[in-house]
């Protein structure tokens, strides 16, 4: 990599880092402008956090391989009764067994 | 108080700290592989600061991506953060505006989760407490970054060790905490399937927004439960 090559590469971080900071601050700047919240709106906002997540671990299972989707859904069952590091551990348990005697 | 607030949030982040650690010396790693030198991948944990976005630049930058389109592919990963901090308003109006500053710069998910967990709960939400728990985060962050970056050949190969699967078990951990909400399994079926849909579709990393849209309008047009809450006042000052 050249030292312009190198020069735009601080660019694209420092445009990404300015353009994640947009994000960041972007709703609480539209949402100030309003002065109350209507109850529509407040029922979608307590719907954001899982709808959110749930773009992120359904893709996720179906592209991760079978194992992946065991681990997952092993973890699932585990999250039901125990906190996140319990299923994180459990899907780590799950994954590196099937890797390492089944596959 | 603001002490003791501080060090509650430290405890608090801690189990995030040590589940996030494995992906910052991943992306150290995997920027390195990249092309990225050791000062660029801390650069980008530094100022950007959110993982999943993180690993999108670097994957689109070593592709020869044309730079507006890898600042975009972030931006869209990160869009998300934008409900977040429409939906935090609420619980953070008291924060200065230089607190607000550092607040929303610090808003990465299980910043976001915990601090809607703990209003929920009826916590108040200190700066002391949002500080303490984002701390805990983001320091370890850069340095295992940099950790990641200069032991990078020692990862190998991320699959073997069965990083891989870490990830999305965390968030669907994060998705199972919101259980008692309302419409939360619509919910979460909806985002679901309109996820996967849109990745057929239009493509990564454009079905994260696609799919929680579509489960955010569901909630907003199902019958409001019968325990709705009057609307409030967001922000006295704006």
């Amino acid at each position: 990599m050249d030292s312009a090559q190198h020069m735009q590469l601080i660019y694209v971080i420092l445009a990404a880092a300015l353009a994640t900071f947009f994000t960041r601050i972007g709703g609480y700047v539209m949402i100030t402008r309003l002065k109350r919240i209507p109850p529509r709106m407040e029922v979608a906002l307590s719907a954001v956090p899982a709808a959110v997540l749930s773009t992120l671990v359904a893709p996720a299972f179906l592209s991760g391989g079978w194992d992946g989707a065991l681990a997952m859904l092993v973890a699932l069952v585990v999250g039901l009764r125990f906190s996140s590091l319990w299923m994180l551990f459990a899907g780590w348990l799950v994954v590196m067994a099937v890797r390492h005697t089944v596959m | 108080m603001t002490k003791d607030d501080f060090w509650q949030g430290v405890r608090g982040g801690f189990p995030v700290m040590l589940s996030a650690s494995p992906f910052g010396a991943l992306f150290g790693a995997l920027a390195v592989d990249n092309g990225f030198s050791v000062y660029d991948a801390m650069l980008m944990s530094a100022t950007v600061y959110a993982g999943a976005s993180q690993m999108v630049g670097i994957e689109l930058f070593g592709n020869n991506i044309q730079p507006w389109l890898i600042v975009l592919s972030i931006f869209a990963v990160n869009f998300r953060h934008i409900l977040y901090s429409a939906s935090i308003a609420r619980h953070i109006r008291h924060f200065s505006g230089l607190q607000k500053f550092f607040g929303f710069f610090l808003l990465v998910d299980p910043q976001y989760a915990e601090t809607e967990k703990r209003a929920e709960r009826g916590e108040p939400i200190s700066f002391a407490w949002y500080l303490g728990f984002a701390m805990i985060i983001y320091l370890p962050w850069q340095m295992m970054t940099l950790l990641g970056a200069i032991f990078g050949q020692m990862i190998g190969d991320p699959r073997a060790i069965g990083l891989d699967v870490l990830l999305p078990i965390y968030f669907m951990g994060l998705v199972l905490g919101f259980r008692r909400r309302d419409n939360w399994l619509p919910v979460v079926a909806v985002s679901s399937v309109v996820s996967v849909a849109a990745m057929h579709v239009v493509g990564s990393p454009w079905h994260v927004s696609i799919g929680a849209i579509a489960g955010i309008l569901l909630a907003a047009c199902l019958p409001l439960p019968a325990g709705a809450r009057p609307s409030v006042n967001v922000e006295q000052e704006a």
